[in-house]
């Protein structure tokens, strides 16, 4: 190296530390995260989006419950200085938590103090178009974190200092391809799906070694020429049929089975692309090791509605009918709670019922499980079609959570909810958006004399029928839902900016504090030092603030300033 | 772009900051000297730039005397006249021309640009400054997260027709500079300043303010 060489290096080194802004640490005995705690988590942490692979987002403590929650109280909070929709939970390893923010940035936290060890600022590119301008988390593998980006990046970061390790570029985000979802470990790979349903992408999920950043394997959610299921769709349909896979998947650790959803056709109206169009609004069987898609079912057929697929299905272990079942457990955007059986080569149809009104079905095959489509609630070319509920479908991408104390399903649920398009054929252009009609076309309206719109609601899996129900008057619900061993549901959602808890038994409010924002994010819960405690990220926008932008305008009384900016929220008992 | 990457595996590398034309007010000059030092030095940290398709001057920033050809539909390409300006709107989506090469700057989409027609009566008085008969022009690439700016409709907090970008709804008034009426927009469109080149549209100077989204920190 000459000293020229030497000098410059130096340079560059000092320079991209500013760039990073690495502000404190490293953090001191790092617990390194591996396939056996990934499958096994202790209770005390939450180490995956939803905190084990069967996707439950369930916490086994119990120190909160329902007896003492009413003293819940904010030990810390810590402003992320980013806007717009914070959705990732925090993720706690041993005492140390990481948050992922909108804008590309990841901070490290001491789990029980608030104080920052690091904070990673992704330099995003000028000319990046956002339409969901969040993240839904890291993934952790051994000593590292990794964050698929809004420009299309998967990064590794070294958890201990947050200095980027690897950057692979996935796609061209100038294509309109980005991420927004956490990614998903398994056995040292690092799993993604792409985000751009709304820009004629053709989806896929794919897998990097978690190493280097090496891409492992790729696959399209749409299958190509000579491919199964390329004969549901018609001519080049396909090449730009959506299909977008931007939510974690679940893993089946027993038989190695990852189970991701898929998103919409593109573009919307169905008859822009005739046929069932596998494998949109689906979940796909995957193998974690090659991608080899070991068998799907799909939803709904041809989808016309934006009806995403993505939040993958809830592995849960039922009794009904008189059998055990190794169940798959949807409450899908079409407005149909979908109870599925997964075996080692096919995915059986059990059940499904609509949890929220619907006009669109008009009932299910028993045998098959597809939906009967009624043509009059159908969006077309040429004619404006309605059709309950709206785009954002009965529940959109917040998570259900399942309580393996109650056996209840807790669904984060809106109704009341009507939406509406004229079909339009317009060009593509890469990078644009390309949706079957004109943005400004897209309606949501509300159901005249309706008394309420977001509904928690708890679902019998076993049964089909619902236990309680908490109706929210004047605002949608757009948050997921963490359940605990001590009976509780916590859940944000509200446009009120309120975090509340209710009894998992009973749907009692127990609990409810006031915070900065709209919470979207995702509630966890860990222990440090004998303490439980409850973290969530408050920070309103993307889609909660277009259903808010859209039920002011319905001129119902509802006030439209829900104040945006992150804080992470962090609660434990008043001691 | 990382910059302690130790592989790279980009089959191309992105240029992740392009040159202000006019930094916004929140935008200090040593900020603006450390993020140049830092995008410098660590262009030195990831793989060489992708050898260019577009021909120069795509990418650069509208400049004095650049023409405006229409950005979409059927007249793709073709020079605006004051004439193609619709009186009240809808507004016209333009890129700028360099007349010397002919080279229409469409390679970064940063450079998509509004024009709309209004009652200059309407117009404040700096609006007013940057207009010719009413035809004033602005960036099409909402402040907030970036998406393009496309709807001409009534404002959700007024009577009046404004700018609204679809993605989260954030809505312009172009009749006072394109500041932000409703919506998540940290603040207005970056207005172009306009003049006549025979009968054709034509750029008189930069870009005023910050074109494109917000990045914290």
């Amino acid at each position: 190296m000459t000293r020229k060489q030497w000098y410059l290096s130096g340079f560059v080194a000092f320079t991209c530390l500013a760039a990073n802004a690495a502000i404190a640490g490293p953090i001191e005995n790092y617990a390194p995260v591996t396939q056996q705690r990934l499958e096994n988590p202790e209770p005390s942490n939450w180490m995956l989006y939803r905190r084990t692979y069967d996707g439950q987002g369930y916490s086994p403590l119990d120190q909160i419950n329902t007896s003492n929650v009413k003293n819940l109280t904010p030990v810390w909070t810590f402003a992320t200085g980013v806007v717009e929709g914070h959705e990732a939970p925090p993720i706690v390893n041993n005492g140390v938590m990481f948050v992922a923010t909108p804008m590309g940035q990841v901070i490290a936290l001491n789990a029980k103090t608030g104080d920052e060890y690091w904070r990673y600022k992704r330099q995003l590119p000028d000319d990046l178009f956002q339409l969901h301008p969040t993240s839904r988390g890291v993934g952790l593998w051994e000593d590292k974190l990794y964050l698929a980006t809004t420009d299309d990046h998967v990064v590794a970061l070294d958890a201990k200092t947050g200095k980027v390790v690897w950057d692979t570029k996935v796609q061209d985000y100038k294509k309109g391809q980005y991420m927004t979802l956490m990614p998903l470990v398994v056995e040292g790979k690092v799993i993604v799906g792409g985000s751009g349903g709304e820009f004629g992408v053709r989806g896929y999920v794919a897998a990097f070694d978690a190493k280097d950043g090496k891409e492992l394997w790729r696959t399209y959610t749409i299958p190509g020429e000579g491919e199964p299921g390329h004969d549901t769709w018609q001519g080049d349909d396909w090449k730009n049929g959506g299909g977008s896979a931007w939510m974690t998947g679940n893993y089946d650790k027993d038989t190695k089975t990852i189970y991701w959803g898929v998103g919409n056709a593109a573009p919307w109206p169905g008859e822009m692309h005739p046929g069932d169009n596998l494998y949109t609004s689906s979940v796909l069987a995957l193998d974690p090791s090659n991608g080899k898609i070991k068998t799907h079912h799909q939803y709904h057929q041809n989808d016309s509605w934006d009806w995403d697929e993505v939040d993958a299905p809830m592995l849960v272990d039922l009794q009904r009918d008189g059998r055990s079942i190794k169940s798959l457990i949807h409450p899908g955007r079409d407005a149909i709670f979908w109870v599925l059986e997964r075996t080692p080569t096919k995915i059986n149809y059990v059940a499904g019922w609509p949890f929220v009104s619907t006009d669109v079905w008009k009932g299910i095959e028993p045998e098959s499980g597809k939906p009967i489509v009624d043509p009059a609630h159908k969006p077309v070319v040429g004619k404006r079609v309605e059709f309950c509920p709206s785009l954002w479908g009965g529940k959109d991408w917040p998570s259900a959570a399942y309580s393996q104390k109650t056996g209840l399903v807790y669904v984060p649920a809106n109704e009341n909810f009507c939406g509406g398009f004229t079909g339009e054929k317009l060009p593509l252009k890469p990078g644009e958006l390309w949706l079957g009609t004109k943005p400004e076309d897209i309606g949501l309206k509300t159901k005249p004399g309706a008394d309420h719109f977001g509904e928690l609601q708890a679902w019998d899996p076993a049964t089909g029928k619902k236990v309680w129900q908490h109706n929210f008057p004047k605002s949608q619900l757009f948050g997921s839902v963490t359940a605990t061993a001590g009976d509780l549901v916590f859940v944000g959602g509200t446009n009120d900016r309120n975090f509340r808890a209710f009894n998992a038994k009973t749907g009692e409010l127990l609990w409810e504090q006031k915070t900065n924002s709209g919470i979207m994010g995702m509630p966890s819960s860990y222990e440090i030092d004998g303490t439980q405690y409850i973290a969530i990220q408050s920070g309103w926008g993307v889609d909660a603030q277009r259903i808010q932008d859209a039920l002011v305008t319905n001129n119902i009384g509802i006030e439209s300033n829900v104040p945006q900016g992150g804080v992470i929220w962090v609660f434990a008992l008043k001691k | 772009m990382s910059c302690a990457s130790l592989n790279n595996n980009s089959s191309s590398s992105e240029s992740s900051a392009e040159p202000e034309v006019d930094a916004g007010p929140e935008q200090t000059r040593r900020t603006l000297l450390l993020g140049a030092l830092a995008t410098t030095a660590c262009l030195g940290c990831s793989t060489p730039a992708r050898a260019g398709e577009d021909p120069p001057g795509s990418d650069e920033r509208p400049q004095k005397g650049d023409l405006l050809v229409f950005s979409e539909g059927d007249r793709e390409g073709k020079l605006i006249t004051a004439a193609d300006v619709p009186p009240g709107g809808p507004p016209v989506h333009a890129w700028p021309k360099d007349p010397k090469t002919s080279v229409v700057r469409n390679a970064s989409r940063l450079n998509e640009i509004l024009i709309i027609r209004l009652d200059p009566a309407e117009l404040d008085e700096k609006t007013r400054a940057r207009a010719v008969d009413g035809i004033i022009a602005y960036s099409a690439i909402c402040s907030h997260a970036g998406c393009p700016v496309t709807a001409w409709v009534k404002s959700d907090v007024g009577d009046k027709d404004v700018f609204k970008c679809m993605c989260h709804n954030s809505e312009y008034d172009p009749r006072v500079g394109a500041q932000v009426v409703f919506g998540p927009a940290p603040r207005r469109l970056a207005a172009l300043p306009l003049e006549l080149a025979d009968t054709s549209l034509s750029v008189a100077g930069n870009f005023i303010g910050k074109v494109g989204g917000v990045q914290p920190g």
